[in-house]
């Protein structure tokens, strides 16, 4: 049989099984699905970002040999599908009617023989437009004279779509009543988008003989997306088959219902023909779930240097639609997880959100629903801080962190941290980095002209939605699921609510099988995606799958443990209790040698069962977490600026993270390193703006920069491992702890430079311009 | 209006991976959708249409291109490889070993388009630092990985192909 390292359990980095047919070419992505008979289908997209219609002729667009239909906002409304209901309680255009309401909202679908025709004909659409005056900014936004946006909404007499407030206002405001010092900052994140390398898009198939509509689609969340396919069209749910094929990365941008899949469905049902959407990199900037945008007001409640209080101010600009991705009771995501890695007795959050002539769909790129702007938000508070009240910023956190014995701990706004030992992992990172050397270093380097940062960034993040009771989508609970079916000859196939996007799932799952029930990985399929052949789930973004779908994986395997045990008792001959377990077999206590290993159970379940126990070694589990998780992180980054470009150079990158135990310490690292480089191309680059008419800069990768191999640095990773004690194999999602915690740490590096002049802060992306500018007005400028 | 009159086709012959395919193509169509769509070879992607992103990068003559910014046309009489090329009759080319080992791929939707350009650089350089290494790709974007592993992928084929010779 198998030794426990050959069956390749917890902590082992074995290659992944998702590789073989990547590295030959033979991924099955959405657009390499070719059906029968199949039909294309383009977006005409509004060129302005406020306007009126006037009227739509399509014309001239019908009459082009090899269109078969074009679909309008008018069409659609005959059928009851113009609008759709988004995640967050709201309604979303799908092809605009009455007004565009953003630069790149679809206006009409052209459906051909080929894709080329279907471009051609969307240059044939007369669309008439009026031109309203746009607005682009939440704070223009929420002005008293500011032009209404969605005049579509009965009772919506302003662009205000939420407030939403957590925290004690009473002991908060006491806090700082009391405090013998406060510190402000003001920062804004900036709108960016998750770009990944592969674009949205969907081949709808409905049958017009069954009516079964097959959906194949770039979806993080088939499950989701099938119950809301069913109460957006009215279809029969058993009538919806996802199926999300493998899928070109994610980021969050996949997790939202796009107006694309929308019409391609209801184009294939009317036209009884196949439907390929495929959405160019324009229509995927420009349209579908951006990040961030929010615009924060922190304030830190001080006695000496402990910290006593915060309160955080925050307006959002969520564009035209309110479609954040997020559990719906949440406005703000879990932007109150503000308070971060300190133990700060009192906190108070205000949040509001506001219409803009944007985009909609605030998508969590990579990050557990708005705790990157969180923890952007107090590390770069708490390097104000430490500055203004001549503290080093590694000793203030270290002063003010949450201690090992707090946990579990409960912050001032509700969060309950399952686990942590904040003081060594930031140890760790400080000796990794030669932190004191360092320091020295960069004080000597200033005497000759040089200037060194040194940036610190200690983030904890929230990730693993749920428990259903507090986090639910539309009204689902978000627990998840996982069946593991064993065959008679002991192979399995494990079946998953969640859907991997590149995380290495068809790996790491397979792992916990072996982990729990001692068959190798190499034995165990792991298959997601398609929903006629995969357990109810709510689908993998917010780092849930590991915290979720992993615990389910691990829970079922152990209830067919128990199961083969009484099987095991049964080919022994012994009493169940006289079986002891090890990965891989049961054996009779102080007998070794008389054992049943896991395949010989598997048999007999199929071929000699005791009496009074079903066949088979099957089963389901439905996974309802107890808590979330909190993975954490001590990152530090070195960066030197040219004083005659204000162009930075980034030396050394240390990251040290806290996730838990690690399944596969490969593909943590890899998702880490993934991270690191995004949250890079966030501090240094990545940038969706507008100009004042709504017209949107960042819609191609000319304008919308992501860092190349020349640009990103080189990283050094390490770890500590505290496991989460909600979780039964104490591991904690790590996917987009990189993405929140490193921004603030390559942004607190360059202040760290220049924080000597007086210079506090400066929003992302720090382009070397704006660091020239905060240079030249310092006088550190050549 | 022009679209209609733009609708030329032309005779076009291309030897892919060592076979010749011909076809008859509009003289518009990009060469990423004459190998995607008229040959059926899906292993080049398209992520970008700007030629910023790279996933489409193929190897025409010898010389990694951005299919998405060359036309079918251009290709006539010309040898191709894509990433299905790359891959021996048994086993594995050493850069698609190297990727898997070091976990230089995670969606795998930019790895063709890597593993194309890395082929090209090691043909005319057989041992690149990873500067070169890190120049030589950054014409070809990744979300996932972070190209660290990336660079080592590259650097741990170099010395498989060294070994091999």
């Amino acid at each position: 049989m198998a030794t426990a390292h050959e069956i390749r359990g917890l902590g082992h980095s074995v290659r992944r099984k998702e590789d073989d047919r990547f590295i030959r070419g033979k991924g099955n992505y959405v657009d390499d699905i070719v059906l029968p008979g199949m039909l294309h289908m383009e977006l005409l997209r509004s060129p302005v970002a406020h306007a009126r219609i006037n009227s739509i002729d399509t014309s001239r667009a019908e009459a082009l040999p090899g269109v078969v239909a074009v679909v309008t906002g008018e069409l659609l409304a005959a059928h009851n599908l113009a609008w759709m209901p988004t995640l967050s309680a709201d309604t979303q255009a799908v092809l605009a009617t009455d007004k565009v309401r953003f630069q790149g909202q679809e206006i009409a679908a052209v459906i051909a023989e080929t894709a080329y025709i279907a471009k051609d004909a969307l240059e044939l659409i007369d669309v008439d437009y009026e031109l309203l005056p746009a607005v682009t900014t939440p704070q223009q936004a929420l002005e008293e004279d500011a032009p209404l946006i969605r005049d579509d909404k009965e009772g919506q007499e302003s662009n205000h779509i939420y407030h939403w407030e957590a925290g004690d206002e009473e002991a908060t405001n006491r806090a700082f009543a009391e405090a013998d010092r406060v510190v402000a900052l003001d920062t804004f994140y900036p709108r960016c988008h998750p770009a990944p390398l592969e674009c949205c898009g969907c081949v709808a198939d409905v049958n017009p003989a069954t009516g079964k509509a097959t959906v194949y689609m770039t979806s993080q969340a088939p499950h989701v997306h099938r119950t809301l396919f069913a109460l957006v069209a009215g279809l029969p749910e058993h009538q919806i088959r996802i199926v999300s094929p493998d899928i070109g990365g994610g980021f969050g941008n996949k997790v939202p219902v796009y107006p694309g899949y929308v019409i391609a469905t209801a184009a294939s049902l009317l036209l009884g023909r196949p439907v390929k959407w495929i959405e160019d990199r324009t229509g995927n900037l420009i349209s579908t779930g951006f990040a961030r945008d929010y615009h924060m007001h922190g304030e830190l409640a001080f006695k000496g240097s402990k910290m006593t209080g915060l309160r955080v101010k925050m307006l959002s600009d969520n564009g035209a639609f309110f479609s954040d991705a997020q559990p719906t009771k949440f406005k703000a995501g879990l932007f109150h997880i503000v308070t971060g890695s300190y133990d700060i007795p009192a906190a108070h959050v205000v949040t509001d959100g506001a219409y803009t002539n944007k985009a909609p769909g605030g998508v969590a790129y990579r990050c557990s629903f708005r705790v990157t702007e969180a923890s952007y938000m107090i590390e770069r508070l708490v390097q104000t801080a430490a500055y203004e009240l001549g503290v080093d910023p590694v000793e203030l956190r270290m002063e003010n962190f949450i201690q090992p014995e707090q946990f579990p701990y409960e912050s001032a706004t509700g969060f309950l941290y399952d686990s942590g030992d904040y003081p060594a992992a930031m140890r760790l990172a400080l000796e990794r980095l030669g932190y004191d050397e360092l320091r020295k270093e960069q004080a000597a380097a200033r005497e000759e002209g040089r200037l060194l940062g040194i940036g610190v960034a200690f983030f904890t993040e929230v990730v693993g939605a749920g428990h259903g009771d507090e986090y639910a989508i539309a009204g689902l609970r978000m627990f998840d699921s996982a069946e593991l079916r064993v065959h008679p000859t002991g192979k399995a196939i494990l079946k998953l609510g969640v859907r991997s996007q590149g995380q290495g799932h068809e790996t790491t799952f397979g792992q916990i099988i072996a982990q729990e029930l001692g068959i190798p990985y190499e034995d165990v399929e792991v298959q997601e995606g398609d929903t006629d052949n995969t357990p109810y789930g709510l689908g993998t973004y917010a780092s849930r799958s590991t915290p979720v779908a992993g615990a389910a994986a691990a829970m079922i395997s152990r209830e067919l443990r128990e199961k083969a045990r009484k099987i095991a008792a049964h080919l022994l001959e012994a009493s169940e209790e006289d079986l002891e377990w090890e990965p891989g077999r049961f054996y009779v206590k102080g007998s070794p040698d008389k054992a049943a290993t896991i395949q010989d159970v598997a048999f007999a379940a199929y071929t000699n069962i005791p009496e009074g126990l079903q066949a088979g070694l099957e089963g389901v589990h439905y996974y309802d977490p107890p808590n979330m998780t909190f993975p954490y992180g001590a990152y530090s980054v070195v960066v030197e600026i040219d004083r005659g470009t204000g162009a930075w150079k980034v030396l050394r990158v240390v990251a040290v993270d806290d996730c838990g135990v690690r399944i596969n310490p490969m593909i943590v690292e890899g998702q880490i390193m993934g991270g690191l480089t995004e949250g890079f191309g966030i501090a240094a680059m990545e940038l969706i703006t507008f100009d004042d008419d709504g017209n949107c800069i960042g819609s191609t990768f000319m304008d919308y920069l992501l860092p190349t191999a020349w640009e990103t640095p080189e990283f050094e990773l390490d770890a500590t491992q505290v496991p989460s004690p909600h979780h039964p194999l104490g591991a904690k999602g790590v996917g987009e702890s990189a993405t929140v915690g490193s921004p603030a740490a390559y942004v607190n590096a360059v202040i760290d430079a220049l924080a000597h002049a007086g210079v506090r802060n400066i929003d992302m992306p720090v382009t070397s311009d704006k660091v020239w500018q905060a240079l030249a007005e310092v006088g550190l400028a050549e | 209006m022009a679209v209609q009159e733009a609708l030329v086709t032309r005779p076009v012959t291309v030897s892919v991976n060592g076979t010749e395919r011909s076809a008859e193509v509009e003289t518009r169509l990009l060469l990423a959708h004459f190998l995607r769509e008229t040959l059926g070879l899906t292993g080049t992607h398209i992520g970008c249409d700007t030629t910023h992103c790279g996933a489409c990068t193929v190897l025409l003559d010898g010389v990694p291109v951005k299919s998405c910014t060359v036309l079918a046309v251009q290709a006539d009489g010309r040898e191709i490889t894509t990433v299905e090329g790359l891959t021996p009759a048994g086993g594995l080319h050493p850069i698609q070993e190297a990727f898997s080992a070091e976990h230089g791929l995670q969606c795998g939707f930019c790895t063709p388009g890597m593993m194309l350009t890395s082929v090209a650089l090691l043909a005319e350089n057989p041992d690149p630092t990873s500067e070169e290494i890190r120049w030589a790709i950054s014409g070809n974007i990744c979300r996932c990985t972070g190209y660290q592993n990336i660079v080592k992928a590259v650097q741990h084929a170099a010395a498989t192909l060294k070994e091999a010779s």
